[in-house]
């Protein structure tokens, strides 16, 4: 670190001497950023409670992520950094990981922190209550904290995606001395959160606004540099625009902005937009299909439905710019993505062909199939995206249903089974064995239960080669795996991945170093700073 | 004494009907695909059986239906409301918290609306056929067809964001520790932009109604009979024909007060005013089912109270009607 300084010194410097008329204000950071200034934040929802154990929402993620920590952090290319962990070590088997934690960690209480609390939060709390975590800390064999500084996992096997498992809402590191024999979900300390991070809760005006005060004792000395941070709930999107507009607040991320607000927000000279600080989430959005309803049972029917649908209509038209193709089922930003796999262009000519072939003639009203597609409620985009769909597949003969409902109606057809095809999106989570390989393996076929395998798909030799990448140690060996799992599933689109999806995170620019790290506005904010 | 008599019946009457609200409403929540243990689960964006069943039994869902509605209506009938256990506190908090906002909102807009429309009905009534009673009527029609949220936004972009008078949202000022008079003006000046958007659709209802009123009244003989005695102008204005024109406008008013409360969650969104109507809104759609009943609860006894309050000033205004069960 002690490098580091002087030659940041030295480049901004350099930056104030000669470039600073081409480059932007807000790309440069001071070496030794100004302590002081209030941020105000949008949040929309309101999160329903900030405590990341019990609920892993995006926006409790977004604001329980400034009281919250976990061991490490991951750069915009998802290797680790340290975090509440000063530095770690993976055995060569693969089976043991070990921590050596910061010194001086204290929680907002005053009580130190110390490897108990890591073992207490990984071995019981998580496995109790969070139900994306539990699978990854059942597969450890022995948690231990040999002193009160380290915490060593055995594992029962090899998986080398446990190192990308230590972001705040997936491990989020829990006060032992606080939840040890209580009720973890009624725990009082659940509304007064008790975290090592940056920030402390002050208040909570339920419906108006989140207050956070900076942490005097926290262990990056020198840091958090802000006073303070309010979260404003603002439910409706365009007094969110009106907000970034006249600087009332100074960041929004997520959906909080409507994709097509988005160019003239752009434009506007006291707002930056960066797309950075998604990779790890790394959503793609999907077209599912039921695979046990006709037609979808037929990978003809699918492949064509994937040709008659363009990609980059829906990126420019519908998510103004915001995205790339996704080609297949691991995202670009997630290790072991391979570009190398077939490709379905956008091609009306062959969806009508691969239709003609299987026998799927137009009737005398022009039609082929009609079918159902039930539309995503998490926003006017999906909604578009969805009447797009329907228009798309129109012109090859398929004519689509819409079928609306709120998000409870939705998810309970899903994870029913009781749907044609519904877009979906979802996050691969910094790892393909954490965010993929759930969707398509066949043990994970489980009625009522959203999330899980719901179109149904199920080919022995994917379960197989997941299970394998998983557990193999040896990088070159996994990437082997996933890029056969990739040709397999392409070939047979169980699903059609449509969009990875950038979300434009607008920053006022007085404030800087506001993203920094894969999980993005989810970080803790040590190092956001205020320009004077 | 009868009036009390009336009032006192009419309570108990209300408490019954209370009841059948909160059966009514308890088995219609149930009807709704989806319970909050799946909608949690759906948000954590990733689910098992064991999370879901840990919820359910948490929530108590995993009981049989009439066990659940009857530990529920025994919980209202000793004054508690239950628990959130999305929101991680109990329901009567978070009632008392977003009542207030919303209570000051559309009492504002209540009052204001009805002064200003009964007013702009008498003046346009007054000179009907004239061009400054069509100018009242064509107000009213447009203010009358226009979505509230419209409106809403149109006063955000001239006050805040062109003319910068006024906060475009919340109910006060975050971060600076006002108390007292300067408080109130706080509140006051968040106020204007959201009770103003409520108030222009309702006093358009009100004067267009008092005008049709008015006119109707304005003909009959007892006013003719008052004119040839002599009355001035102004005090057959109020006595003759208002009093006797107010009524319709008096049930119209009534009815409202219960929809106002509803009504304002449209601007409770659009200006982040923390009130009740966003919190049922909210809990509609995370299935929170304690919260939702709760909300339901403490509207329907305030549409019962404000009816009850309704019937009593009929008979303060027109003396004829008399109050009965």
């Amino acid at each position: 670190m002690s490098l580091v300084r002087p030659i940041a010194t030295l480049l901004a410097g350099a930056l104030a001497a000669g470039m600073l008329a081409a480059a932007p204000a807000a790309a440069q950071a001071p070496a030794d950023p100004p302590r002081g200034g209030t941020m105000n934040i949008i949040i929309s929802p309101e999160p329903p409670t900030l405590m990341l154990g019990i609920n892993q929402t995006t926006p409790a993620a977004i604001v329980g992520g400034k009281i919250y920590e976990s061991l490490l952090r991951y750069d915009f290319d998802l290797k680790p950094m340290p975090g509440l962990a000063k530095s770690w070590t993976v055995s060569p088997d693969g089976l043991t990981y070990t921590f050596k934690l910061q010194e001086g960690v204290k929680w907002h209480d005053g009580t130190p922190f110390t490897a108990d609390d890591v073992v207490f939060s990984t071995k019981t709390y998580l496995t109790a209550v969070h139900p994306r975590s539990r699978p990854i800390f059942q597969r450890a064999e022995e948690i231990t904290a040999p002193d009160p500084l380290t915490v060593v996992f055995k594992l029962k096997g090899p998986f080398a995606p446990f190192i990308m498992a230590w972001e705040p809402s997936t491990a989020p590191i829990v006060p032992k001395h606080i939840y040890e024999g209580t009720d973890f979900r009624t725990n009082p300390a659940n509304n007064k959160p008790i975290g090592t991070g940056p920030f402390k809760l002050k208040e909570w005006v339920r419906g108006s606004h989140i207050h956070f005060v900076r942490n005097d004792d926290y262990w990056q000395k020198g840091k958090p540099y802000l006073d303070a941070i309010y979260y404003r709930v603002l439910p409706d999107a365009s007094a969110r625009v009106v907000a970034m507009e006249t600087g009332q607040t100074h960041l929004s991320a997520f959906a909080d902005i409507e994709t097509f607000e988005v160019p003239r927000l752009k434009a506007l000279p006291n707002l930056e937009m960066t797309t950075k600080g998604y990779e790890y989430l790394a959503q793609i959005v999907w077209l599912d299909f039921n695979l046990r309803n006709k037609p979808f049972d037929d990978r003809r029917f699918r492949q064509a439905v994937y040709h008659a649908i363009d990609r980059n209509f829906l990126r420019d038209r519908i998510w103004f710019g915001l995205g790339k193709p996704a080609t297949g089922p691991i995202h670009s930003s997630i290790p072991h993505y391979d570009a190398n796999v077939p490709k379905y262009p956008f091609d009306p000519k062959k969806a009508e062909a691969l239709l003609d072939e299987m026998g799927l003639k137009r009737g005398a009203d022009g039609v082929r199939a009609r079918i159902t597609l039930d539309q995503l409620p998490y926003g006017d985009v999906y909604i578009r995206a969805g009447e797009y769909i329907r228009q798309a597949l129109g012109r090859i003969g398929v004519q689509v249903n819409l079928r609306s409902a709120d998000v409870a109606t939705w998810g309970d057809r899903v994870r029913n089974w009781d749907y044609d095809m519904t877009l979906q999106v979802l996050s691969q989570l910094g790892h393909p064995a954490l965010g993929v390989s759930r969707l398509y393996v066949s043990s994970n076929i489980r009625k009522g239960v959203l999330f899980s395998n719901v179109n149904g798909y199920s080919n022995p030799r994917i379960d197989e080669l997941f299970d394998k990448a998983a557990v193999a140690v040896d990088p070159a060996e996994a990437q082997k795996m996933y890029t056969e799992i990739q040709k397999i599933l392409v070939e047979d689109v169980p699903v059609a991945w449509l969009l990875e999806l950038d979300f434009p995170t607008f920053i006022d620019k007085r404030f800087g170093n506001v993203v920094t790290s894969a999980i993005g506005v989810r970080d803790g904010f040590a190092d956001v700073f205020m320009r004077r | 004494m009868e009036r009390l008599e009336f009032i006192a019946q009419r309570v108990l009457k209300g408490i019954v009907v209370l009841v059948g609200i909160v059966v009514l409403n308890f088995l219609l929540i149930r009807l709704a695909p989806g319970d909050p243990a799946a909608v949690m689960a759906g948000e954590a964006g990733a689910s098992d059986e064991l999370f879901l069943q840990q919820l359910r039994a948490q929530f108590g869902l995993d009981r049989p239906l009439l066990e659940q509605l009857w530990a529920y209506v025994a919980n209202i009938l000793s004054f508690d409301f239950g628990f959130s256990y999305r929101q991680q506190r109990p329901v009567v908090d978070l009632l008392a918290e977003r009542l207030p906002p919303t209570l000051l909102l559309t009492g504002t807009a209540f009052v204001l609306s009805l002064v200003a429309g009964v007013t702009l009905g008498v003046m346009a009534a007054r000179r009907a056929g004239r061009w400054s009673d069509s100018a009242i009527t064509v107000v009213a029609l447009f203010f009358y067809a226009t979505p509230l949220f419209w409106v809403g936004l149109m006063g955000v972009l001239l006050f805040s964001v062109t003319l910068g008078w006024l906060p475009a949202f919340g109910m006060a000022s975050v971060g600076v520790k006002l108390t007292g008079f300067a408080y109130l003006a706080d509140v006051g000046r968040h106020l204007v932009l959201p009770a103003l958007t409520l108030t222009l659709f309702h006093m358009a209802v009100y004067a267009r109604m008092t005008r049709a009123s008015m006119l109707e009244v304005r003909d009959l003989d007892f006013v003719r009979t008052a004119r040839a005695k002599g009355v001035d102008e102004g005090s057959i204005l109020r006595r003759h024909v208002l009093r006797n024109a107010i009524l319709p406008v008096v049930t119209i008013a009534g009815m409202k007060a219960g929809y106002l409360l509803g009504g304002s969650i449209v601007v409770e969104t659009v200006f982040a005013w923390p009130g009740i109507g966003r919190l049922a809104y909210e809990a509609v759609l995370q299935r929170d089912y304690n919260v939702l009943l709760g909300v339901f609860l403490v509207t329907s006894a305030l549409v019962i109270a404000v009816n009850l309050a309704t019937d009593v000033i009929y008979s303060l205004v027109d003396p004829r009607i008399e109050l009965g069960a």
